[in-house]
């Protein structure tokens, strides 16, 4: 494998495993849910999208020809993310789940 | 060099994978227990792929796409849930 290209996928894999790691801190440190539905939704899923397009660079050097597999984990995980984001922002809006005076309210209470 | 640094990006997603888990835990709504479940997923999937490449199998990857859509089809049963108080209707 050649020095750069060992270089580059080095350094993707770690901020891929950074981004993921400052999406669950930003779950665990926000105050309420509508803050906390940013981190996971956002910052994880770059970070695996990172860490997938390590795999499919690794394997494709390996082999000799473009590896599907990953893509198709890629694609599937950054479909899916908004439309499940958004499910769980209704949800907690029909539960009227606790937010904090920043949050912001918008019906005009 | 790539060793090295797929051992610390395994030990990264470890950590975020214990926050997510103890968001799992102290709640303190539905929904953020959902979000946790759901963040767990993501980071699991980040798990196997840089397992994969460690340990040089491509064994990981139906075990990742798996996950990948059995949690999506978790998520949206359990919002569903919680928004309409039944799954299918």
């Amino acid at each position: 494998m050649p020095f750069a290209f060992e270089l580059l996928l080095s350094a993707l894999v770690l901020v891929g495993a950074v981004l993921t790691l400052i999406g669950s801190l930003g779950l665990v440190k926000l105050p309420d849910f509508y803050m906390r539905l940013h981190g996971p939704t956002k910052a994880t899923t770059l970070g695996g999208g990172a860490i997938l397009l390590v795999s499919v660079l690794y394997f494709s050097q390996k082999s000799g020809d473009v590896s599907l597999h990953e893509i198709l984990i890629t694609l599937f995980l950054f479909i899916t993310a908004p439309v499940g984001a958004h499910l769980m922002a209704k949800a907690a809006l029909h539960l009227k789940t606790k937010k904090v005076k920043r949050t912001g309210d918008y019906r005009g209470e | 060099m790539l060793e090295i640094s797929l051992q610390i990006a395994l030990l990264l997603v470890s950590i975020a994978l214990i926050m997510s888990f103890y968001r799992l835990y102290v709640g303190p709504s539905a929904p953020d227990r959902i979000l946790a479940l759901d963040t767990l997923y993501v980071n699991t999937i980040g798990l196997l792929v840089i397992a994969g490449i460690l340990l040089d199998s491509a064994l990981f990857f139906e075990a990742a796409l798996l996950i990948a859509v059995m949690g999506f089809v978790g998520t949206v049963a359990l919002s569903k849930y919680l928004l309409r108080g039944d799954i299918m209707e």
